[in-house]
């Protein structure tokens, strides 16, 4: 049941990601699992270029405490920036849950980081298309080719979005002012 | 500066037509194809032609092509590959993204559209119908002087009564939110949003983010051209009467329940606006009647519902990167009325109508895709599009109200695809290079 959040659950998904093929306008749909949508995007950096995406954590600070809307169109729940090693070459991992589709979620980062100018992160990686800016196609197939799918995702709370959870939090901050002034 | 003279005249205008009629055609071979073509594009104006002669004119004629169909009329494999993809595959290829399953499925289409077969659309709008009678006869007289060019189907289309303004045959008032081109000389309505660049609706232009889309070769070809989806789809207008008679006790509910259902009463009038009791002047008014906003007038949709048909199709102040999903919109009702109070005739009955836009992938796709289909669209979980959406009968609407909002559940669908294809409009250069032998167009 998708829609009993009381109960945790978990998903096996099979190799290649997909648990059936179900067509999205830029190539198969990942599907909405326990954990929602989202994906795992990795892919080998630029050499050098460790300390620029490192400043980048900075300017989305700034960004985000400016602007805390500033994502709000992509219905995201959690964004995870990772750096690792392999051997002497560093891989970059971009993780987010979110609860639009992939393609929708892509099309729309592309216009915001572009709206915020905040798009110097993904430059910095192998392979990046360079006219992406105008070629918001060629950046989908850019996350499309370095996705790489789970084999497990689990919710504690499944398939619940971020706006319902925000919803769930407002009602139980409305009722405890309530209860509050009967006291 | 928009090229006036070389782009058709559907792009930018509406002509004063209160007839239609639209030929579906394929062709054998090249030749005949292209001998076709000839015949008809002395009739094709462009923008600048048409406006010069609105007066007297009395029809106005475009001409689109399937990928099928350029392939048909002999363009060359390498520029055929340069076409986007989506185009390349068609709208039948693409029917599960577009949400054309079950009834929708190209499967059940009319007219020979799901045809690999399908290549090209005469698109004829007639300022009255005796103008369209004679329009289809001298089409009917090329077509039999071009051998090896057949007519897979025809649709003629009428500007209906009962009303004196244009509206569907659910009786909603139609063309509310007109996009305009930047150039093009055409001012907004109040709360239409800014003109547009022209590159979301004409290859070679400048878009909004400033680039100018590259595809498809040669440039001759392109230059000027667009993307036209054709759908056309059938309206039941006695299940919808039905469907208002059982949840409304009085005329009154009915109405409101129609309302709720588009995001306007019928008159046009914005629920944001006149949220209470419809405002026919209002809906009358295009200096009113589609100034409003959502994020600030009605965040929670107690006037619009979030899941009602113009808060889907045009989400306004509440999408990111609204310039770049925009679409043009032409087309017409096609079969009788069906008067009120009349029970259903089983006659088909509906909108054959073309969505133009320069990305059939970033703007109509997404807009089926994502605005109309997705469940979960603003967070409504178990909804699709009241009007336009895949609708099994196994979806919800909810209505917002206070204290306790209302919910009906098991929506029966109200419109069913009854075909559709992806088009190409080409400027009149390229349609002039199209027409002409392969030799020749070498040399251009």
């Amino acid at each position: 049941m998708q829609d009993d959040w009381t109960k945790p659950a978990a998903m096996a998904i099979p190799e290649g990601g997909f648990i059936e093929q179900e067509q999205g306008r830029y190539g198969p749909v990942f599907p909405k699992t326990p954990a929602c949508y989202g994906f795992t995007i990795i892919a080998r950096i630029k050499p050098g270029t460790e300390q620029a995406i490192r400043s980048y954590a900075k300017r989305i600070e700034e960004t985000i405490a400016g602007l805390p809307d500033a994502l709000e169109m992509l219905k995201l729940h959690y964004l995870r920036w990772v750096l690792f090693d392999i051997g002497a070459e560093t891989y970059f991992m971009y993780q987010g849950i979110f609860d639009t589709d992939f393609d929708k979620y892509t099309e729309d980062a592309v216009a915001l980081f572009s709206k915020y100018g905040i798009d110097t992160v993904f430059e910095n990686l192998e392979g990046f298309p360079e006219d992406w800016k105008s070629n918001p196609a060629a950046f989908v197939k850019f996350v499309r080719e370095h996705q790489r799918p789970s084999f497990l995702e689990y919710g504690e709370y499944p398939y619940v979005s971020a706006d319902e959870i925000k919803k769930a939090l407002r009602l139980k901050a409305a009722f405890s002012t309530m209860l509050d002034q009967m006291q | 500066m928009l090229e006036l003279d070389d782009i058709q005249h559907i792009l930018l205008g509406r002509a004063p037509a209160m007839s239609a009629r639209y030929e579906f055609l394929s062709f054998r071979d090249p030749s005949a194809g292209r001998k076709w073509l000839a015949g008809i594009l002395p009739t094709v104006q462009s923008v600048a032609a048409s406006r010069a002669s609105a007066d007297e004119n009395n029809r106005w004629v475009t001409l689109g092509f399937t990928w099928n169909g350029l392939r048909a009329l002999g363009v060359d494999g390498a520029s055929l590959g340069t076409f986007p993809e989506e185009f390349r595959q068609g709208m039948v290829v693409r029917a599960e993204i577009l949400g054309d399953t079950g009834a929708n499925h190209p499967n059940h289409w009319a007219g020979g559209l799901a045809s690999p077969g399908l290549h090209a659309i005469a698109i004829l709008f007639a300022r009255d119908r005796a103008e369209r009678d004679r329009c289809a006869s001298e089409h009917r007289g090329l077509v039999a002087r071009c051998e090896g060019v057949e007519v897979l189907s025809s649709l003629d289309l009428d500007a209906t009564p009962p009303f004196d303004h244009a509206h569907d045959h659910f009786g909603y008032r139609d063309r509310l939110s007109p996009t305009i081109i930047e150039g093009s000389g055409d001012e907004p309505t109040p709360g239409s949003g800014g003109p547009l660049k022209a590159g979301e609706f004409i290859l070679g232009y400048p878009d909004e983010d400033g680039n100018v889309a590259g595809q498809p070769e040669p440039e001759i070809l392109r230059r000027n051209g667009t993307y036209a989806a054709y759908r056309r789809l059938e309206e039941h207008v006695g299940a919808f009467r039905d469907f208002l008679r059982e949840h409304g006790q009085t005329p009154a509910e009915q109405e409101l329940i129609a309302a709720k259902l588009m995001g306007r009463w019928r008159s046009g009038a914005p629920l944001v606006l006149a949220p209470e009791e419809d405002d026919p002047a209002l809906g009358a008014d295009p200096h009113r009647n589609n100034d409003f906003n959502y994020k600030e007038s009605d965040p929670h949709g107690y006037a619009v519902p979030l899941g009602a048909h113009i808060r889907r199709m045009n989400p306004r102040d509440t999408a990111a990167n609204m310039n770049r999903r925009r679409m043009i919109r032409r087309g017409a009702t096609y079969g009788p009325p069906l008067p009120e109070g009349a029970p259903e005739d089983g006659q088909e009955r509906g909108i054959a109508a073309f969505v133009i836009c320069a990305s059939l992938i970033r703007q109509f796709e997404f807009a089926q895709n994502v605005w109309a289909n997705d469940k979960n669209f603003h967070g409504l979980a178990n909804e699709r599009d009241p009007m336009i959406g895949n609708q099994d009968g196994t979806l919800e609407f909810k209505i917002p109200k206070r204290p306790i909002r209302k919910t009906i559940k098991g929506l029966p669908a109200f419109t069913t695809v009854r075909g559709g294809a992806y088009f190409f409009l080409p400027g009149l250069n390229a349609l002039r290079h199209l027409a002409a032998p392969t030799e020749a167009r070498m040399r251009i």
